[in-house]
């Protein structure tokens, strides 16, 4: 019974990719471990392996094929004796081929490759319908982007302006990213300036503060924020607190960037969300943002802020395009909210993925004939309550979405806010749409559960309007 | 209780390994900077002790007294853009790197006119003008941070050296092997000046660590180190200029140990019943930083006058600073909600 080769998912967030080239022609013989195609994604080019010996069938997608969907056969491979005339034969269970790569580091700590349900899990970025940033000049040129190019082209920018700035991470440079954001910049700029450091976040973290004490701007990828446990210290106690100690002579200007929150079937320690965490600390600035136009202009911004920032980013996004204005300065102010869409229903408040719920959720509710007005928040510290406040004035009702657990979480800030600001506004509790108060699990269906639904923001927003 | 197993400046500072010669002696005005940089932060300390045992002085207080001889001597290695960054036992560092008597002093008493506006305390204070990085209260943390700082100096291509100061406790941090790695294989200009005064708190480094030399905690990273007496300014000042002149010349960290002891507790809410009052006294006899100055300047000729007075000229600044400390006002309400953001 012939066998199918499968486009396989060469990190938990691939949806697709390119078959870049066949390296084996069909009638060819093939043993296990043989490379027979090359695939590549925004990230990398990696090679397939075949994992079953035979004969190369039939090639069902051709070389040069473009977004080429995970999971889709793209080869047969007969085992001895059959022929190609048993290609109309049912064929096996479906194997997916092991991808083997350039990618050992990343793979090891964080890219372990896993089957596709992601995209099941976490609604795809909807076309918002977006209110103009008031930062953007009527008639500027859009250019479509992923979320991944918005941040390398926001570093290279900052770095090209200020010879101060510099990026050091794990696989920032030679590697080029683990999840190739930091594409080109050792290129451009050397090794001097795009540093790969040991696997070592406490050390590398206290060094880049104790460069910035000095008066260096660095910027600190961590390969994801669930690493920077291990420099929690520096960044909480050196980081944030040493300008107030020093009675305002020392401070530091410097990024800590990464992405944060779920990921995909990566399990507990590496799908958390700390937005809740570091939003906590004065001293602190903390932002998360959620479209490409908003990741340049925000990183371009904690770049250049005299304060330590977090940037949280979030991988699920990384792929995802958007239009970011063109323009050769596109700094957005840290701290302002932005009304991605307007309505005067029922007030939604996200920020970062969150967004993705939120934002499909708004369809659905449009079709039941409720308005949702739709925050971006975008900083988490300092708060744009301004805006989240002159919202519910006029909507009277409100509903928080997050990724991160519910208790102490940012939404119950929100809610307090909003209680202390708007309490006379309020037609209904304000509700709160999170991750379960579980560990993240393993299981797909475990994982789905665990995190926010569109049904439950849904849900969430009917009930504060009694619907 | 062991004496310094070596002294390097004694035993290799006048003879080095490839035969060529330090000069051990002090001038007879390198020994005066000495004694009078030492007595001050002496008699700074003392006073400090004093306040706090007056309530003006909260929380934790780390005195430096008996390790002296550590920061004078290493002081006089350094240049003008050097940096130094320590840990909580920092009064004696911030005095040795010029800052002022009153300014520490006014901190320690939480008025305005400290070094950080009395928002920092004994612990947390910083001096951009001196290149003081900090006054750490966390164990370790300013290893990195100190790391930090040499790496920023390399990034700028200057020839300046910075001195990460931390005690035999903190050796035993996980940082300090990661910083020490990345030091190393970066060729970062950093001096890691161990000061091991014998006690973590209440832990004697035989009951804390497994390698009790702590001159050899570089050695998985290839980072040259020296056990150095610390009681001896001469032999400071020379281990000093050997590892200054090592990190100026690109060649990357250095690790110096001092060997010192504390006189007094930990802090000052420490009884010290981890050790014996002989074991004290016995230090303070045979191996007094400042005795050893005092004694060599008597042997030439020096008059008990002369050093009377040098005596009375620090006691009249801290004095002062006492005097400030007290009776400047504490910071005014406004400063809670400043300098939280710049």
């Amino acid at each position: 019974m012939p066998i199918q080769v499968l486009m396989p998912a060469l990190s938990p967030t691939m949806e697709k990719g390119n078959l870049s080239k066949w390296l084996k022609k069909e009638g060819e013989a093939i043993k296990s471990g043989d490379v027979i195609a090359e695939i590549e994604t925004d990230k990398a080019t990696m090679e397939v392996e075949a994992t079953d010996e035979g004969t190369l069938g039939k090639i069902l997608i051709p070389e040069g094929s473009q977004d080429v969907a995970v999971n889709t056969p793209i080869a047969t491979i007969l085992a001895d004796g059959e022929s190609a005339a048993d290609l109309g034969k049912p064929s096996a269970p479906a194997k997916q081929e092991k991808a083997a790569g350039s990618a050992p580091a990343a793979e090891a700590k964080a890219e372990a490759p896993a089957s596709s349900r992601e995209e099941k899990k976490s609604p795809s970025a909807p076309k918002a319908v977006a209110e103009p940033d008031p930062e953007v000049p009527e008639g500027t040129e859009m250019v479509t982007m992923t979320i991944r190019e918005a941040l390398r082209d926001a570093m290279a920018e900052e770095m090209r302006r200020d010879p101060d700035v510099f990026i050091m991470g794990e696989e920032v440079a030679e590697y080029q990213g683990a999840y190739k954001v930091s594409q080109g910049l050792l290129q451009e700029f050397g090794a001097k300036r795009v540093i790969d450091t040991p696997i070592t976040e406490h050390g590398f973290a206290g060094i880049g503060v104790g460069a910035a004490m000095a008066g260096l701007k660095p910027i600190v990828e961590f390969m994801t924020f669930n690493f920077a446990m291990q420099a929690m210290d520096q960044i909480i106690n050196s980081a944030a607190k040493t300008l107030y100690m020093s009675g305002g002579q020392m401070g530091c200007s410097i990024v800590f960037r990464g992405p944060n929150g779920a990921a995909a079937r990566v399990a507990a320690q590496h799908s958390q969300d700390y937005s809740a965490w570091y939003s906590q600390v004065p001293g602190l600035k903390v932002v998360a943002p959620f479209s490409a136009a908003d990741y340049k202009g925000l990183l371009k911004a904690a770049i250049r802020d005299p304060n330590p920032v977090i940037f949280l980013e979030n991988e699920m996004l990384y792929g995802h395009s958007g239009e970011v204005p063109k323009l050769d300065d596109y700094v957005i102010p840290l701290g302002k909210a932005r009304i991605v869409r307007t309505g005067g229903h029922v007030t939604i408040v996200s920020w970062s993925n969150g967004m993705s719920y939120a934002l499909k959720a708004a369809d659905e509710l449009a079709k039941e004939g409720i308005e949702a007005e739709v925050i971006d928040l975008r900083t988490l510290r300092p708060m744009d309550t301004d805006t989240i406040v002159a919202s519910v004035k006029k909507t009277g009702r409100a509903v928080t979405v997050e990724e991160g657990w519910q208790q102490n979480g940012v939404g119950a800030e929100i809610a307090a806010r909003i209680m202390e600001h708007a309490f006379d506004y309020l037609d209904a509790p304000v509700a709160r749409v999170s991750g379960k108060d579980v560990p993240m699990p393993y299981a797909a269906n475990l994982e789905k559960l665990a995190l926010p639904s569109v049904a439950e923001v849904v849900e969430a927003a009917k009930a504060v309007c009694y619907r | 209780m062991a004496a310094p197993k070596k002294s390097v400046a004694k035993e290799s500072g006048q003879e080095k390994a490839d035969g060529s010669h330090e000069p051990l002696e002090f001038t007879r005005e390198q020994e005066l900077t000495a004694l009078r940089d030492m007595l001050l932060i002496r008699r700074f300390e003392e006073k400090a002790g004093q306040l706090y045992g007056m309530g003006a002085i909260g929380g934790f207080c780390h005195l430096y007294i008996g390790q002296e001889a550590i920061v004078v001597g290493m002081q006089m290695a350094l240049k003008k853009g050097d940096q130094v960054i320590t840990g909580y036992r920092d009064h004696g560092h911030m005095l040795a790197c010029g800052m002022e008597a009153k300014g520490v002093m006014a901190e320690l008493t939480g008025r305005h006119g400290g070094y950080s506006k009395g928002k920092g305390g004994s612990m947390h204070m910083f001096s951009k003008e001196k290149n003081f990085f900090g006054g750490h209260g966390i164990v370790g943390a300013q290893v990195s941070l100190g790391t930090g700082l040499a790496f920023a100096n390399r990034y700028r291509g200057n020839d300046f050296v910075s001195l990460a100061y931390f005690g035999d406790g903190a050796s035993n941090q996980g940082q300090v092997y990661e910083s020490f790695n990345m030091a190393e294989l970066w060729k970062l200009p950093v001096i890691y000046v161990i000061e091991n005064n014998r006690y973590a708190m209440g832990t004697s480094v035989t009951r804390s660590s497994a390698q009790t030399d702590f001159s050899k905690r570089g050695i998985s990273f290839n980072i040259p180190g020296e056990q150095v007496d610390g009681m001896d300014v001469r032999a400071v000042k020379a281990a000093g200029d050997k590892a200054v002149q090592w990190c100026r010349e690109g060649k990357g960290p250095f690790i110096l140990e001092m060997q010192t002891y504390r006189y007094r507790g930990h802090s000052m809410s420490d009884p010290a019943k981890y050790r014996t009052r002989e074991e004290v006294d016995k230090v303070r006899h045979d191996q007094d930083p400042i005795e050893q100055v005092r004694n060599r300047l008597l042997a030439a000729k020096m008059s008990e006058q002369e050093l009377k007075a040098i005596d009375a000229e620090v006691r009249e600044i801290v004095n002062a600073a006492a005097d400030f400390a007290q009776h400047d006002p504490e910071p005014d309400a406004s400063e809670l909600y400043t300098d939280i953001y710049r």
